[in-house]
């Protein structure tokens, strides 16, 4: 029995001032449901990981649910850092597969620019062990520097050998009408800009925003087979974890969660990682998508950079990434990007990414990840 | 105020208390009480020496809420040598350059202060400066 998406809906990502949690995340719904013909979805899951600290706002589940129109359905909150929207897809997913629920509604919500500067990256640093790490006065950014410095140190790599994640997120922003960055970085820019935490720069970093993104799930055969938009099929889905602590592995160069969950979503999907014709990993900071290419078996261990550097990422290469921007371009809100991710791959394997078309799209492999890869969520897609 | 999570914590804090497998000897810290390497129990206290090298650096510049006024700081990933790694501030380096693989040892210093101007509970906590000392200025 196939689980497939039915219709997407997103807003724009960015500074939305003039919008609160639940509007932004009606917003999106109504756009799913508008694209999926009307569907009416029997339970609601929510991906977020910031409102209880930004906004002081838990119960999301009955908050949307009632201000969407669906009093009463099912609906409650999955959280897991920067991967609750991915595990929200895979609640979503595991309801409609196992039969209990024929559509289901899955958003992903993050609206964070109520409050700025310290009192946001103390609440995203909850996503790290509170007592071990937080409490030092660590943040995300901080852990992804010293992977990075290690990653340098390690490999002896070239001292830009990054510039070529941020620079191809940037280029196909352009396209995206949704994406925060529309602007091509110009050449030489990345070697120039200020550090954030060192050796991590403003362009290997991706900038918090707002933004919702939907998406209604539901199995194929309750979808007319003249459905226009074409359903995509969810043909592979896998959550893994590793340590919460940065400092408790082995290896912390080893994205071992996303190793594991791309291994399972694929031998689920039963399509082994080359055919894949394009990748939505998360490039939060870039080195994260240089050890992501490395652990989905894309490259081998300290190699993921040369694909950037070779230009096998973009658009028109072996492995595109980031097709509509990525985590870099189109901006970081939280919980709500493995969400956005998805809407993005399934516009891709529909045909509809414009300008930013993947050429002969039909199997997408999708993954966002909470922290340092501590939790990993992995989606195969393809198109029907 | 978090009085009762930090007192908790204060072998760990002040004396870097980990645990000794009793199976297979591995030294783990921060205490689990399942060991990661052989998964069997272990509850043996066992306190770590506090020396250690760097394995990865850098200097935070947008310190979360409650970390502001020392910013900017220098976080690590510190190997102790019986194993484990920690994270941890870096402290006491002055202008002296940071390197992965520098040796260093652990210090109790204030980590933060809970409330405003450092008038609520001092946080204490562990840090590691850098193993050999800059001589003391000769008095004169």
């Amino acid at each position: 029995m196939d689980v497939v998406i039915a219709g997407i809906g997103q807003t724009s990502v960015g500074e939305h001032w003039h919008v609160s949690l639940r509007e932004l995340a009606f917003q999106a719904i109504e756009a799913a449901r508008v694209d999926a013909g009307g569907l009416l979805p029997q339970a609601l899951f929510v991906g977020n990981m910031l409102a209880p600290k930004v906004s002081g706002q838990a119960h999301l589940g009955v908050l949307i649910a009632d201000f969407a129109g669906l009093r009463g359905i099912e609906a409650y909150t999955i959280e897991a850092a920067g991967a609750s929207g991915g595990a929200a897809l895979r609640a979503g997913y595991l309801a409609v597969k196992s039969g209990f629920v024929d559509v289901a509604l899955v958003v992903g919500v993050e609206k964070l620019t109520d409050k700025v500067g310290p009192e946001v990256e103390s609440a995203i640093a909850t996503s790290l062990d509170s007592d071990y790490e937080a409490v030092q006065g660590v943040t995300p950014l901080a852990q992804a520097a010293m992977i990075m410095r290690r990653y340098f140190y390690e490999y002896e790599v070239p001292q830009n050998a990054l510039a070529g994640f941020p620079v191809t997120a940037h280029a196909n922003g352009v396209g995206n009408s949704h994406a925060m960055f529309r602007k091509a970085l110009k050449p030489g820019l990345y070697e120039r800009v200020g550090m954030l935490s060192e050796p991590l720069n403003m362009f290997d970093a991706a900038p918090d925003a707002d933004g919702a993104a939907a998406v209604l799930l539901t199995r194929a055969e309750l979808i007319p087979p003249d459905a226009s938009p074409t359903p995509v099929r969810i043909a592979g889905s896998s959550i893994a974890t590793d340590t919460l602590s940065l400092h408790d592995r082995p290896d912390p160069l080893d994205f071992r969660a996303a190793r594991i969950s791309v291994g399972q979503a694929c031998h689920q999907a039963g399509i082994v990682i080359g055919e894949m014709d394009f990748f939505e990993l998360c490039d939060i900071y870039s080195v994260y998508a240089a050890l992501s290419l490395e652990a989905a078996g894309l490259a081998e261990r300290g190699q993921g950079w040369v694909l950037a550097e070779e230009g096998q990422i973009s658009l028109k290469g072996r492995i595109p990434i980031s097709t509509l921007g990525g985590v870099k371009a189109r901006g970081n809100p939280w919980g709500a990007t493995g969400v956005y991710q998805v809407v993005e791959a399934v516009q891709q394997l529909r045909g509809e990414a414009g300008v930013n078309q993947v050429p002969a799209a039909e199997k997408a492999l999708v993954q966002c990840l909470g922290g340092p890869a501590s939790t990993a969520v992995t989606h195969v897609l393809t198109a029907l | 105020m978090e009085i009762p999570r930090h007192w908790r914590l204060k072998k760990q804090r002040y004396a870097l208390v980990g645990e000794v497998c009793p199976h297979c000897e591995a030294k783990i810290f921060p205490p689990r009480d399942v060991c990661p390497e052989c998964g069997d129990e272990a509850k043996t206290l066992f306190e770590f020496s506090g020396r250690g090298e760097v394995y990865s650096y850098t200097t935070l510049h947008n310190a979360p809420a409650g970390y502001q006024a020392y910013a900017p700081y220098t976080v690590a990933l510190v190997k102790l040598e019986e194993g484990p790694m920690v994270t941890a501030q870096l402290t006491d380096i002055d202008n002296q350059p940071v390197e992965v693989g520098m040796p260093v040892e652990m210090v109790t210093r204030k980590l933060r202060a809970e409330g405003d101007d450092d008038r609520g509970m001092l946080v204490y906590g562990y840090k590691f400066r850098p193993m050999e000392l800059q001589p003391l200025a000769a008095a004169d």
